[in-house]
């Protein structure tokens, strides 16, 4: 026991650091229980380059930017900083663009999911079973060989052309040089902590879960793959840290329930469903989408284009109602979900199968 | 000699896994371009009885895994 604390020290740490600088962001200004998810963020960063035009979800998060330059430093400062692209980008695209329309019908990236669950919201709970099923089913094909193929070595200035492109982004919509970005004044994209303090937040983490690698979909691939329990503790003492801490926060307010949580539904098939297609796209990704932000902010290119991936995705949820909003999942919503599981089956046979054929 | 060179993560420690499983080696020299996958290889390994050495080679890494005396 003594061992696994030290050896895991820094991954306790981050999602410790990560618990109490989300509960922060909430009380600063991020909408409830959402002090930060990466999905939610991007799609708000759509929103407020007039990608979709959701007049409630637009804000250029500063936290993802802070995230992406976090990494970035920490890479660079520890010699980690690599050129890299060449593995399947354009299924990565697409890989990236679903894995947003899953966790836009849950209303969370796995993250949110985990600081949702801790803050007493039981939805998450149910999204997690199926983010676990989603990820059973996406190490299954891992396991028969199932690869996107190698990355090769890039320049370094391709590997920093990303998280450079949305710093500048970044300081265009703080300074409004070019005018102001679209920016929410009600709903979820009006709410928001100070740009300093939510850039401030971001670099910390982006710097820390660069460091300790953590990762939501890696933690639990590890347990089923290895049994390996190091990745997935963090995100217990990520989960405990907001549970203590809404509980001194909310005090007597404070209870575990499904109904009238904030910024979530109670729909439990399609919240399965939703984080199952997030979860399993995510393995074959090779991480969550925290993680694609971390390895984009190292060098990582295809990891940018799935982010990119992730911000049109999120684009087009909103553009043809795909996204859930309080009042549960749409129509439309539920057949993208649909077609994405179609997708995933497609791109995981292809891409378990055709290896195998070269390999003989 | 496995390389593990450009893969993205888990798929470095599954071609080890695979390799363990088929042949149980008693030494396997593993490339692997990152950290993370040298850290996800070594505590793999760790588990399944082998020593790791890591030498920097260039700016990739090389592993010796050798199995420990006395176990398995």
């Amino acid at each position: 026991m003594k061992n696994f604390f030290r050896r895991n020290w820094l991954i306790l740490t981050t999602g410790f650091v990560i618990g109490v600088i989300a509960l922060a962001l909430g009380a600063l200004g991020n909408p409830g229980n959402m002090g930060f998810c990466v999905a939610c963020f991007l799609r708000d960063i759509a929103g407020s380059l007039g990608l979709h035009s959701s007049a409630n979800v637009q804000y250029f998060r500063p936290e993802i930017v802070g995230i992406l330059l976090g990494s970035m430093i920490a890479a660079l400062a520890f010699r980690e900083f690599r050129g890299k692209a060449g593995s399947s980008p354009i299924l990565r695209f697409i890989l990236g663009a679903f894995v947003a329309v899953g966790a836009l019908m849950f209303l969370g990236c796995p993250l949110r999911m985990i600081i949702r669950l801790g803050s007493g919201d039981l939805n998450a709970l149910v999204g997690l079973l199926g983010f676990f099923a989603g990820i059973l089913v996406g190490v299954a094909f891992l396991k028969k060989g199932f690869t996107l193929k190698r990355a090769y070595e890039q320049s370094r200035v391709e590997g920093a052309a990303f998280p450079l492109a949305m710093l500048v982004l970044f300081i265009l919509s703080v300074s409004g040089i070019f005018g102001t970005f679209l920016s929410s004044e009600e709903g979820p994209g009006s709410l928001h902590a100070f740009w300093a303090v939510s850039l401030a937040a971001g670099l910390a983490v982006g710097f820390l879960c660069q460091r300790s690698r953590m990762c939501m979909a890696g933690g639990l691939r590890d347990v089923v793959l290895f049994k390996d329990f190091s990745l997935i503790s963090g995100f217990a003492v990520l989960f405990l840290t907001i549970l203590v801490g809404s509980l001194i926060m909310k005090g007597s307010e404070f209870s575990f329930s499904f109904a009238g949580q904030p910024i979530a539904h109670t729909d439990g098939l399609w919240n399965f469903l939703g984080m199952a297609l997030t979860g399993w796209l995510s393995i074959l990704l090779g991480g969550c989408p925290l993680r694609q932000l971390i390895l984009a902010g190292e060098g990582n290119s295809d990891s940018a284009v799935t982010v990119l991936g992730m911000i049109c995705g999120a684009a087009f949820s909103h553009n043809w109602g795909l996204a859930s909003s309080a009042e549960g999942p749409t129509a439309n919503g539920k057949v993208a979900v649909v077609v994405g599981f179609a997708v995933a089956v497609l791109i995981s046979v292809v891409c378990t199968f055709a290896k195998k054929k070269e390999d003989n | 000699m496995i390389d593990t060179r450009g893969y993205s993560c888990p798929v470095p420690v599954i071609m080890v896994q695979k390799e363990i499983k088929k042949s149980s080696p008693a030494e396997l020299e593993v490339l692997a371009d990152n950290r993370a996958a040298v850290e996800n290889i070594t505590r793999f390994a760790a588990n399944q009885g082998y020593e790791v050495s890591t030498a920097a080679d260039g700016s990739d890494f090389r592993l010796t895994l050798s199995k420990r005396q006395g176990r398995k």
